[in-house]
């Protein structure tokens, strides 16, 4: 879906949200732990948020959000972003948009 | 000689009546009749006998002549009255004693059946055990079987490490461990859906482990801080590693938690709304059950990061040091299990005496 590429290259790291929905609040925090800010794109208050909701779960977010993507490409959602930050590579992926810099391990 | 005669006889028709009385009710269930009437006759004569004795006070012939009827009848109603009510606390008092007998019969195969799936007894698990979920009685069964298997599987651990055996043969051990813990939080999702309050509060596991409950588990990072000191011979690269993961684990986890505590008060908001309105409080019931979703959406996450941890440690570290991985962490486990056992039996009397 064209909207759902637009609006996801807009920002470095943008979440597909919805305002009730509780892990997507979670991987938010996630993300302003990181240093990282994240444009959260609320899909109840979008005026085609139904369609945006089955286009991803098309493309296998299951949720369908928090749908999560970085530099332009899908992640995932909680589950793909929880293994990618322990196996160490979410930092890696963020580190051009982190805006604080952390005493990480580099 | 008539006087004496006129105290004798009350006494004695009460001696009389008092154990009839009793013999009928609890002889003979069946009795519904009051006591034979022969006796009554015999004290009856005695009565009349009575009312031409000239002590007596006179109150006129035909009065004297009805009285001694009168009060036997009215005595008879009395005692007629009495029987039917001893009888009906009676059978309440039975029935008392029956449904305890049932119940006492019920909490002695529950203490059997924990018994058996060798989990520790305390007293909320059985206050608990009135379940009638069927998703969740499923589970408890099924978590009596892991945590049997899993007391196998950490002696054979210990075993394995003890022998000469190669890493080949230890990693079939170390994969079996882990695949033990993945079956785990695959019945604790089903179980989510079934009850995710059961879940959430730990209501399957021992006090102690309860104590240090995470969103219906172990805190990953916790038990990584707790069991690695414990791995010999890790390198400096492992080292870094394991310390990498914990920071990971642990943001993971505050962001779980800040979530958790978002939906916490959403719920308890859904609930509220409305109070001290006119109207039944169906539609606020319905909302919080819809949120109740996201609660299993939590618990599935959790667990995620549980086996998660599992996963990368596993990859971080050695298969000989995975294998005392796992073997150090079933042997806390049941180190916990085993201090729920202690502290719920252990007499509290002793525990003053030595402050």
């Amino acid at each position: 879906m064209e909207k759902i590429g637009k609006v996801a290259s807009e920002n470095g790291v943008v979440i597909f949200s919805k305002s009730t929905c509780c892990l997507c609040y979670a991987v938010q925090i996630l993300f302003r732990d990181l240093g990282v800010q994240a444009a959260v794109h609320e899909i109840d208050h979008d005026p085609d948020g139904k369609e945006i909701e089955k286009a991803l779960m098309r493309l296998g977010c299951s949720g369908p959000v928090p749908a999560v993507y970085i530099g332009g490409k899908l992640m995932g959602s909680t589950n793909e972003v929880m293994s990618l930050h322990l196996s160490g590579s979410l930092l890696q992926l963020i580190r051009p948009y982190q805006q604080t810099n952390l005493s990480s391990h580099d | 000689m008539n006087s004496t005669t006129t105290h004798f006889v009350p006494s004695r028709r009460m001696g009389l009546y008092e154990p009839l009385h009793q013999m009928s009710m609890w002889g003979d269930f069946r009795l519904d009749s009051p006591p034979p009437p022969p006796l009554v006759l015999e004290v009856d004569a005695n009565l009349d006998n009575q009312s031409e004795d000239t002590s007596r006070p006179t109150f006129g012939a035909s009065q004297e002549a009805s009285k001694p009827d009168d009060k036997v009848l009215r005595r008879l109603a009395q005692n007629r009255e009495a029987a039917r009510k001893s009888r009906l606390r009676k059978k309440a008092y039975v029935q008392q004693l029956e449904n305890s007998k049932l119940r006492l019969i019920q909490l002695e195969q529950e203490l059997d059946r924990a018994r058996q799936q060798g989990m520790c007894v305390d007293a909320s698990q059985l206050a608990y055990t009135g379940n009638t979920n069927p998703g969740i009685t499923a589970f408890e069964a099924e978590y009596g079987h892991w945590v049997e298997e899993q007391n196998r599987q950490v002696s054979d651990l210990k075993n394995a490490l003890h022998s000469e055996m190669g890493d080949m043969e230890l990693q079939i051990f170390v994969e079996g461990g882990m695949r033990h813990y993945f079956e785990l939080f695959a019945m604790k999702v089903t179980a989510a859906r079934a009850d995710v309050f059961y879940i959430m509060s730990g209501m399957w596991k021992t006090s102690a482990e309860r104590f240090f409950l995470w969103i219906g588990g172990f805190r990953p990072s916790e038990l990584l801080k707790v069991l690695s000191p414990h791995l010999d011979a890790l390198t400096e690269q492992q080292r870094l590693d394991i310390v990498n993961l914990t920071q990971s684990c642990q943001q993971a986890e505050d962001a779980l938690s800040q979530g958790m505590e978002k939906l916490q008060f959403i719920l308890a908001q859904a609930i509220a709304d409305g109070l001290l309105r006119e109207g039944n409080y169906l539609p606020q019931i319905g909302a919080a059950m819809n949120k109740l979703e996201d609660l299993v959406r939590f618990v599935v996450q959790a667990d995620h990061l549980r086996q998660e941890t599992l996963q990368q440690i596993s990859r971080i570290l050695t298969i000989r040091q995975a294998a005392s991985g796992l073997l150090a962490l079933g042997e806390y486990l049941q180190r916990l299990r085993v201090l729920s056992s202690c502290w719920s039996s252990h007499p509290r009397d002793v525990c003053v005496s030595k402050i």
